[in-house]
């Protein structure tokens, strides 16, 4: 698993209380790991702080999944 | 009780009476202060008269660029940002029959627009703190209907609704949004009122006198601080009784 991958996960298993093993490519931060829509912009702050990037309003919505997350984040730096 | 240290503020309408009153309230209780408004002027007077943890940032609510940057440029100049009161507000008084489109854009553009606008502005740094407060300063014709105020009392009302919106959505980060919602109070906008006609208004008024802006500022306070955080979605009413809900 790439570097951001693993700090990606580490902010998802801090923030959302879930288990390590569940954050997997696919998994849908709302349907699989619980999260209500706030977490959701929440976990979008703390990935631009994180990685040091902006993330727009609308990129931020595309944003629904571990896998999403990974890849924008791989994209944008 | 009521102790605001540490904590920053941004009050607009802050060269009001009961702006002025509000920010003077939460700066003795310790916060920081950017005060805001159209005027620099009387802003820099009350800045100078507070204190050094007082701050200008001067913007006119009716520019949307401007209202969207205040926040930002608040924080920048206290270092944070935990409560915003959002006070300003305009009237454009008329009887409906002779409304104008732009009479009622006017208003609802600052009293309504303008506080979403900041109120969705200090989101980001309250929820990243799991602590804010929000307070619109809406009125007792929000909630009575007042001759003459169709477009200030619907934005006053249309405050209520928002307000509660945001109590909903943010409550589970330790951010609170109520009202105060203010009766007849003494400013200098009332002081150009004829002795006869305030005494016409002091006659609906159980408490048989005006409320002075300290008793606003005051009732902000304690929305504003630690104590008050099981309070939200809440209109706090602030009027001598004038009328009871």
């Amino acid at each position: 698993m790439s570097d951001i991958a693993e700090r990606v996960k580490k902010i998802v298993v801090e923030h959302l209380g879930v288990e390590e093993q569940k954050v997997v490519e696919g998994a849908s931060f709302i349907d699989d790991l619980g999260a209500d829509s706030l977490d959701t912009v929440e976990l979008v702050m703390a990935f631009e702080e994180e990685f040091g990037i902006e993330i727009p309003d609308d990129a931020a919505e595309t944003i629904q999944t571990f896998g999403d997350a990974v890849g924008f984040i791989t994209n944008a730096k | 009780m009521f102790d605001l240290t540490g904590k920053s503020a941004l009050v607009t309408g802050a060269s009001g009476g009961i702006g002025g009153a509000i920010a003077k309230a939460l700066y003795d209780a310790g916060a920081a202060v950017a005060l805001s408004g159209t005027r620099v002027e009387p802003l820099e007077a009350l800045a100078a008269e507070l204190g050094e943890r007082a701050h200008v940032v001067p913007c006119n609510l009716g520019d949307a660029e401007a209202v969207d940057a205040l926040p930002k440029q608040a924080q920048e100049a206290m270092g944070g940002l935990d409560i915003l009161v959002n006070n300003a507000g305009i009237t454009r008084d008329q009887i409906f029959m002779r409304m104008k489109d732009e009479e009622w854009a006017q208003v609802l553009e600052v009293n309504l627009t303008a506080n979403m606008r900041l109120c969705r502005g200090v989101m980001r740094p309250m929820m990243k703190a799991r602590w804010g407060r929000i307070i619109n300063i809406g009125s007792i014709v929000g909630s009575t209907g007042n001759p003459g105020q169709v477009n200030y009392a619907a934005a006053k009302a249309g405050l209520v609704g928002l307000t509660k919106s945001i109590a909903y959505e943010t409550a589970s980060r330790g951010i609170t949004a109520n009202v105060v919602a203010p009766g007849f109070i003494a400013t200098a906008m009332t002081d150009k009122l004829t002795d006869e006609q305030k005494d016409g208004i002091l006659k609906q008024v159980p408490a048989g006198r005006m409320g002075a802006a300290n008793e606003i500022g005051a009732a902000v306070l304690y929305l504003a601080s630690n104590e008050a955080s099981y309070v939200t979605g809440a209109t706090l009413h602030v009027n001598g009784g004038m009328a009871m809900f």
